[in-house]
Formats: C-alpha cells, structure tokens, sequence
C-alpha cells in the first residue's frame, strides 16, 4: 500500500512538469491554431539556458537558483516573442497546418543550435540547493524537490486560471479560442494578442524546461522526447482549456507511474491508448468543446485538371525519368527509385490533407503495414514479388479502413493526434513482438531475385506503379466521388443535405489512401532490402507531411513535387554537411516565408495571375 | 603584398605536390557512417580517434587513407542510402562504423548484398557476428553477450540473490538483460530474479522507474541503462535511497561519456564496465594517449580508442592484403592480429569478432568527479563462448 501511495506521488511529481510545457501549448493552440513542434524546443531551450546562466550566477543560495530558473523561462519567453514576430505573424493566413510546417523547421534549427552552443555531452544540472535532500513518507525516502513539483503545478494553474478568468487580457484569449474572427471583428488588435499569448506559452514551456534541471539529464533529445507526450496531454484535456491540460497530465502522470508497475515493457505505447480510449468517448478530450472552425487563410480554390502547358512539363519530366538511368550512377537510380516511392507516399497523404480535408500525424502507419507485410511474407512465406507488392497494398487498405472506422466522428487536431496514437500503437506491436517483426532489428534480407533495389527492372517496376498509383489517386480526387469528398470537407452540412454519404466517403478515402501507402511501403521494404520500425515511426509521418506541404496542399501535383524536393534536398544536405539539420530547417523557413502555399501552389498563383 | 604573394604560391606549390602524390596512389577511401548528429557525445571523440589513426598510417602507408564520413540520423533507411552513396557515387572501397545496432544490421545486410566489406565499429548486437553473421561483416567492440559475461562473472561473486533488472527497451538492452541472467544463472542457481524494469530508451521516467525497483525489495540490480537515462536514474537513485546497501551492476556505465556528466553525483561502488583512460598505464595506451591529448588537447573517451583502432585495424589489413580489393582484405580481416591501445587484438575467423575487451572495475568519486577504481583488463577472447557453439549460432558456408 505505502509502495503504491508513493507511486501515486511520484505520478503527481511528474504530471506537474508536464502540465506546465502543455499549459502553454494549449494556451497557444487555443488562441492561435497552430501546432507548434517547436514547444518541445522551447522546453529544452530552458533547460539549457538555465544551466547557463546558473552556472554565471552564485552558488549554492536558494533564492539564485530559483532567480536563475525564472531568467532561463522569461528567455525562453522572449525567443518565442521574437519567433512568433519575425516568423508565424507572416504565415497566419496560409493554409491551415503550413504554419506546423514552420515551426518544424524551427526545431530543426534549434536541435543543431544546441549541439553547437552546448556541445554534445549531456549535462547533469545544478540541483535546488536547500531542496537536495529527501524526507521519509510512509518509510520511504521521498526527494523533497519533487514535493515542491507537486505544489507548483497547482499554484501555476490557479494563476492561469485567475489570469484567464479575471482579466481583460484572459477575457480576450477565451473570446479568441472561442472564435477569433469576431474577436477581431471587435476591434481587438489580433497581433498583440497573438503575441502576448506565444510569450506566454514559450515562458511556461522555458519554465517547465528549467524546472527539469534536479529531476533529468538536460540532452540535445529532450525536445523530441517531450513533444509527443505534450500533445497528447492536450489533447486528452481538450485543446485550448488549461484545466482540462492539468486533468490530462494527472492522469498520464499515473498512466506512467502504474503502467511501469503493471506493464514495464510497453510505456511508451500505454500514453498512446489511453488517449486513443479518452477520444473514442470523448471526441473533444476531457475538457474541451468542439472547436469553431478556424476560418483562417483563404478560400480554397476548386481543384481543376492540369492544363496544356503542365501537361507538356509532365510529359517532358516522365521522359526524363525514363532515360535517367542512362546518364546517372547506380546512385542516381537508387535515389530516384527513393523518390518515386516518396510521390506515392505524398499524394496518399494528400489525398486525406487535401481533398478530404482529413488531418493525418500516422500516415507512416499505414506505409509501414505495407513495408512489413512485405518483410513477413518474405521472411515466413519466401512469397515472390508478385504476391508481397499484392499483400502490401491490401493490408495497409484494411488497416486504412479500420482506422477510418475508428475516427469517423472526429475532425481537425483531434483526428490528427488519433491517427498518431493508431500509427504509435502499430509501432509498438512492430517494436515489441520481437518474435515476429525482429522488434528494432527488424527484418533483413527482404530480397527478390532479378528485382533487387538499385537496379533497372526495380526501378521501371517502381516508377509504373508509384505513378500509376498516383494517377488513380488524381483521377479519384477529379471524379464526382472526389467532388463529393471535397464538398464533405467545405461544407459537410450541405453535403449531407445533398445526399452526400461524407463519412463513407471519408471512410473509402482512408482505405484508398492506405492502400497507396501501403504500395508505397511494400516498393520500399524491396528497395531497401530491409524493414525496421522506423518506417512507422513519428518521423516518418512528418516526412510525408513536409512533403505535401512543401510542395502545396491544394494543388495536384504538389505532392510530387513536394517529394522530389525532399528527397533530393535529404541526400545533397546530408551528403554535404553534418548541420543538415539546420540547413533543411532553414530552407524550410526559406519556403514558408517565400511560398506560404507551397512550391507548386505559388507557382500555379503566378502563371493564374499572369 | 609579398608575404601574401609567398603564401599564395606556397600553396599552389602544396597543391602540385598533393596533386603528383595522388596521381602516384589513388587513395584508399573509406566510407564512414555513423550517427554524428543524433549520438554525438560519442562519435565526436570517436571522429577525433579515427583521424588521428588515419594520420599516423598516413605517414608510412603505400596509399593513403582518406576517409568520408556520413550521418546516419539514428536512421537505417537512411544508413542504407548513404551506404549506396559512398560506394557507387563517392568511389569508396569499403564501409566501416555505425552505433546503433539497427543500423550496423542494416548496413551490414546491405554490404552481405553486395559483396563488399563492412567493418562495423560500435553496435553491440550479438546477430552482427552470430544470426546474421557473413563473410563480408567484422565487428571490433565487444559485443553485448562479451560484456554481460565479463559483468555476470563478477556479480556471481557477490552474496546477493535476489536481482533485478533495468535496461532500455531495445534490442541491446534485451539481449544485456536475457545474456546477464542466463550466465548468472548458471554460475549461481540460487538467485532469483524479482522483477525488470524497461524504461524506453532515451526518455526513462526516472522517479518512477526507481520507486518501482524499490518495491520489488532486491538485494542488487543489474543496469544496462546509459546516457541521459542513467543520469536521471543515478539521480533519482540516489535521492530515492535505491543504491543504499544494495549492490549494482551496470554495463558501459565506467565509460567517461557516461560517467563524466554524473561529475561528483557518480555512484560509488558499482561494478561497472568502461575505460579508465587516465589511468592506464601500458606502453601501447600511454602511446596512444600522449599523441591523442597533443593531437586534441583533451583526454580520449571511449569514442575515441572505438574510432582510433577501427581505422588502426583497417591500416593493419590493408598492409596486409597489399590491396583495397574487397576479398583480399576479407582475407586479411581473418585472423588479423594487431596491437591496439588495449593490447594485442585480434579479428578471429571463426566469427569475425574482434576480441578487443573492457575494463571491469568499480566506480569511486575522487576529487569530484567519477572515476573507475580496482579495475583489470578483461580481454574479449576469454569472454567468447566455445568454438562449437560459435559455429551452431552462425550460418556456416
């Protein structure tokens, strides 16, 4: 019993820190509707700074220590201000999720930013002096740091809380949450809100940060590490209460506290059921209301056929795929066998973020059920290529479908982070079940003869059915059921009114998606020649996301092009340098300020407005 | 103006004379991965230790060395495309590094494909030589099954019976945990194992881990955590009473990259496997360490002698095939005997491991930081199983 109620604290210890990073995340998601990656960078940016700057100021004094903690959280205040100035207050009005885009250039950045400031080597920070030692609760040595956690949790959410409901300032960020068009209809400056809140947000994200110093090693992985539970504990509060983010990080707090009692081997995947669970009941998490649509951005142009003049370029681009090999190396072949898969990737994905209006974060799940189903029936079955590149795209299509079933009442976030729960489940089923998948390992060997990856008869195999697919892809979204798809996602209502069927419509649109996916992952499990859990891992999915936004939305061949610039930009970047990281985030940045819809989208706009 | 004008053409001279001396030996190019922006604290020291191998070869070797090193991002996909890269676009002879074991698999799949070698330096995984193991593949570091070994030997000499485990959940720390209680086992079978904890690698919620560690009321814990994990499980260790009157066994946790961040918060008394660099005292590692610390002005870390032999091994190869073509030097990779900074090493043939040990000793604070204290060398060769076992494990032919 003892043993339990100090689990129990040590729970509530941990859930104090992670409620402070996503009460801030939420905060700036409520107001601004951005999914900000870069809130696990601010996070670690104040541990960082904080162990700067504690290292400049006295030892060993109390009221330094938490002054220095304080410093390193308004720092990390002040980046975020000035990120959200010089960045996000120019892409507001693009396309919804462009701005995650941004802000995963953002941690990029900042991952290389850290190496080169603090080195590589993780560093153990100072801890609270006064507060080193522990205390006997129930017979058991107890840290008293973590008590102090404890009582700072709700002491920062009583202050959010008056902030939010007894202010002018608060009144705003409720009425901006709520619905922030009227809000600036009102005359209320949207600017200075939106700013004052990403302060905020950053400040409380820094102070979570800095805050970790006695109780974490502070490592250049911390922001990865965190991110991912942050949205969760969001989205299990409900996106935009603080509340509900304090209720949300209790009970991950005690997930992971008695999920390690129970079930050791699997806590990382544990977070992501419960929050599969708490959706499926509650569409809108524990606390949250069904959000207005944020009708950021402009209105979304019909999608049409390309004209006379993209056809020609597309002729002109095959051909040039066709005799390829002709001129470039073995690497040339494999890096373009790379990026036809990559296009099928892309514009399953689109197919969801586009037409379908449908928010994927799992598309890897899905690319990777292709991948190794793949791997098993070669492994299990020595199946030959015919049946795997089958088995591929029909597996994923299942899994595609039931996942539909899953989220067909969810929408916008919330549909996002489901679908990342499902991909993380699947990834843990590929990690764990070690008898079957080869857990980390994965599977190798994953060969058909006479059609080995980085040869030819491999390469024109992939780039029929990558393009062909894609094709049926495009003349899906061109056919009335891709007309009804989008009418689905413009006005769902009136659809229905129409007769529409839009859930069945979404519900195909997943499994169709899926199966291309799954094509996809089936051509890269042979490409590679091995399959591992990485290819339904978290990024993955943000690769096909950066590609379908790269290369623009609402376009057709965005995707494409989305793709071919990722792909070609990976493997010069990381050929070229070892701050690829910071290059490709930097470029990112680059696209998001020049092209705000996308490489393809400004174009298309350019030649329209010509 | 002048002095500029001199160094101009002092370069251009430097230049020519590179040019004629390339034109004389093509040199010899090694593909280099390995994970520099996800797991730099170790492959840092790990570039630093090969460049100062490659320059000292580079002085009396027939061709030079010239080694291209590239990021694998933690990712085996992206291991793969970089391997296609280096041989067919960058003209490399062969493939050598990798950390992670995913990827050493991956990359050495890769090089069993296409018939060429692959000397992987760091991944510890026990299929690299045994399940998995080909003709094209060498492995240099001792691998998980050789360190547990070195480290159940020790632990079946303290009185504790009741263990349990901590190790992250993944392939090494599943085979540290499963190699660690089966030898134990078998040298003590009167311990019980009261229960294992598998914190996700890299994001350990420590506090709990610890309290849950503390419930199970064990008499000594087996550790295969590193990193930031084990710092924050040192810590919350510590803070929680865990290591009070309880012994621990811990692997790679004597290794500087490890132990130098707990500075004066390192455990005291952990029987750990790691690398005392400033204390070892043969000829062959002062030698090393000498020529490190001038070379960089630091102390090398266990990156460092990884890097430094590896490339060490490749040079010793090399002049032994005479050659950079791939069967001559798989050849020459078997049975290769050489002296690295740990003593004389070699890459047996029975299974292309390299029997390149650890120091097995205890962790002491002194003067405020970490150290390791009462250790001894444990040669890899005396940590291997049998030959016939050897050769059930891996595929023959």
């Amino acid at each position: 019993m003892e043993a339990l109620i100090i689990q129990a604290l040590t729970g509530l210890a941990s859930a104090s820190s992670l409620f402070l990073v996503a009460s801030g995340l939420s905060l700036i998601f409520g107001v601004t509707r951005i999914v900000n990656f870069a809130h696990g960078s601010f996070y670690m940016l104040g541990a960082y700074l904080a162990v700067s700057l504690l290292a400049l100021l006295p030892r060993g004094d109390p009221m330094w220590w938490w002054l220095g903690v304080l410093g390193a959280a308004l720092a990390v205040g002040v980046i975020g201000t000035v990120l959200e100035m010089v960045l996000l207050r120019r892409i507001y009005r693009a396309p919804e999720l462009f701005q995650l885009l941004a802000t995963f250039g953002v941690v990029l950045i900042v991952q290389d930013l850290v190496l080169l400031i603090w080195g590589p080597q993780d560093i153990l920070g100072p801890r609270a002096p006064g507060l080193r030692f522990s205390i006997e609760i129930l017979g058991q040595p107890f840290p008293v740091y973590d008590l102090v956690l404890i009582t700072i949790g709700p002491v920062v959410l009583a202050g959010l809380w008056a902030l939010v409901r007894h202010t002018r300032f608060g009144m705003l960020v409720r009425a901006a949450t709520h619905d922030r068009e009227t809000v600036a209809a009102l005359g209320v400056d949207q600017r200075l809100l939106f700013t004052a809140v990403f302060a905020l947000g950053s400040t409380l994200a820094g102070l979570g940060g800095a805050l970790q110093l006695p109780r974490e090693a502070v490592t250049s992985h911390m922001d990865l590490a965190i991110i991912a539970e942050v949205f969760v504990v969001v989205v299990v509060g409900g996106l935009g209460s603080v509340p509900g983010a304090y209720l949300a990080a209790l009970l991950i707090g005690q997930v992971h506290a008695f999920g390690i009692l129970v079930l050791p081997e699997i806590t990382l995947v544990l977070i992501f059921l419960v929050m599969a669970a708490v959706l499926v009941v509650r569409p809108h998490g524990l606390l949250g209301r069904p959000l207005a649509h944020a009708r950021g951005g402009e209105a979304v142009a019909v999608l049409r056929a390309a004209g006379p003049r993209v056809r020609q370029i597309a002729w002109v681009a095959l051909t040039a795929a066709i005799l390829l090999p002709l001129a470039g190396s073995q690497h040339v072949v494999t890096l373009a066998t790379e990026a036809a898969v990559f296009i099928l990737f892309a514009a399953s994905l689109h197919l969801l973020l586009g037409p379908a209006g449908l928010v994927s974060f799992g598309h890897a799940g899905l690319f990777g059920v292709g991948a190794y189903a793949v791997a098993l029936a070669v492994k299990h079955w020595a199946a030959p290529m015919a049946v795997g590149l089958a088995l591929a795209p029909f597996a994923a299509g299942l899994a595609g479908a039931a996942f539909g079933v899953m989220c067909a009442h969810l929408s916008g976030v919330y549909l996002a982070m489901l679908s990342l729960a499902f991909a993380q489940i699947l990834w843990s089923a590929a990690f764990q079940w070690v008898a079957l998948t080869g857990g980390d390992n994965g599977i190798l060997g994953v060969r058909a003869a006479g059609w080995e990856g980085g040869g030819l008869a491999f390469y024109y195999l992939t780039l029929t059915l990558c393009l062909g697919g894609m094709l049926v892809l495009r003349r899906a979204i061109l056919a009335p059921w891709g007309y009804g798809l989008r009418a689905g996602r413009d006005a769902p209502l009136r659809a229905a009114a129409l007769g529409i069927p839009v859930v069945r419509l979404q519900w195909a649109a997943f499994a169709i998606a899926g199966a291309a996916a799954g094509m996809a992952g089936g051509l890269f499990a042979y490409a590679k020649g091995s399959v591992f859990p990485t290819y339904l891992a978290i990024p993955k999915s943000v690769d096909g996301l950066l590609m379908v936004l790269l290369g623009g939305i609402h376009t057709l061949s965005g995707p494409l092009v989305g793709a071919l610039v990722f792909v070609g930009l990976e493997d010069v970047l990381t050929r070229a340098t070892d701050l690829w990281r910071m290059a490709l985030g930097l470029i990112i940045l680059g696209v998001v300020l020049v092209f705000p819809q996308g490489v393809v989208g400004a174009v298309s706009r350019r030649t329209r407005d010509a | 103006m002048l002095s500029r004008r001199t160094a101009l053409m002092a370069g251009a001279a430097t230049l020519a004379t590179t040019r004629i001396a390339s034109a004389q030996a093509r040199p010899i190019r090694i593909g280099e991965i390995n994970s520099y922006t996800t797991l730099a604290a170790f492959t840092e020291p790990y570039r630093k230790g090969w460049m100062l191998a490659q320059e000292q070869a580079n002085r009396t070797a027939a061709r030079p060395f010239e080694t291209l090193f590239r990021d694998d991002g933690g990712r085996p996909d992206q291991a793969l495309s970089q391997a296609q890269a280096l041989l067919s676009t960058d003209g490399c002879d062969f493939l050598a590094g990798t950390f992670l074991s995913n990827v050493g698999l991956a990359v050495s799949d890769f090089a069993r494909a296409n018939r060429r070698l692959f000397v992987a330096s760091e991944p510890l995984t026990d299929a690299l030589v045994w399940s998995q193991g080909h003709r094209y593949c060498f492995r240099l570091r001792p691998s998980t099954y050789m360190q547990a070994a070195m480290l159940a030997e020790e632990a079946a000499k303290l009185p504790a019976r009741r263990w349990a485990t901590v190790a992250p959940n993944y392939e090494y720390g599943q085979s540290a945990v499963r190699w660690f209680k089966e030898l134990l086992s078998r040298a003590r079978p009167d311990v019980v194992w009261v229960g294992e904890q598998w914190p996700a690698q890299g994001r350990i919620d420590a506090g709990a881990t610890v309290q849950a560690l503390l419930g199970m009321q064990p008499e000594a814990i087996f550790n295969a955590t590193f990193a930031a994990d084990l710092l924050a499980f040192v810590r919350q260790g510590q803070s929680r009473g865990l290591f009070r009157n309880r012994a621990v066994v811990s692997l790679l946790s004597g290794e500087p990259e490890y132990l130098e961040p707990l500075g004066d918060e390192a455990p005291e008394g952990w029987i750990v496997t790691g690398y005392p660099a400033e204390q070892i005292a043969t000829p062959e590692h002062t030698m090393f360490r000498d020529a490190y610390r001038a070379r960089f002005n630091e102390l090398p870390k266990l990156g460092s002698i990884v890097g430094y032999v590896t490339m060490q091994a490749i040079a010793a190869a090399v002049a032994r095939a005479g050659s950079a073509e791939t069967e001559a030097l798989v050849e020459a990779f078997r049975g290769l005997t050489w002296v690295s900074p740990f003593g004389p090493t070699e890459f047996r043939a029975i299974d292309h491991q390299a029997t390149l040990g650890a120091y097995v000793g205890r962790t002491a604070v002194r003067g405020g930081r970490g150290v390791m204290v009462d250790w001894r060398y444990a040669d890899g060769r005396a940590y291997l199983p049998a030959d016939d076992i050897v050769r059930q494990w891996r595929p023959q032919g």
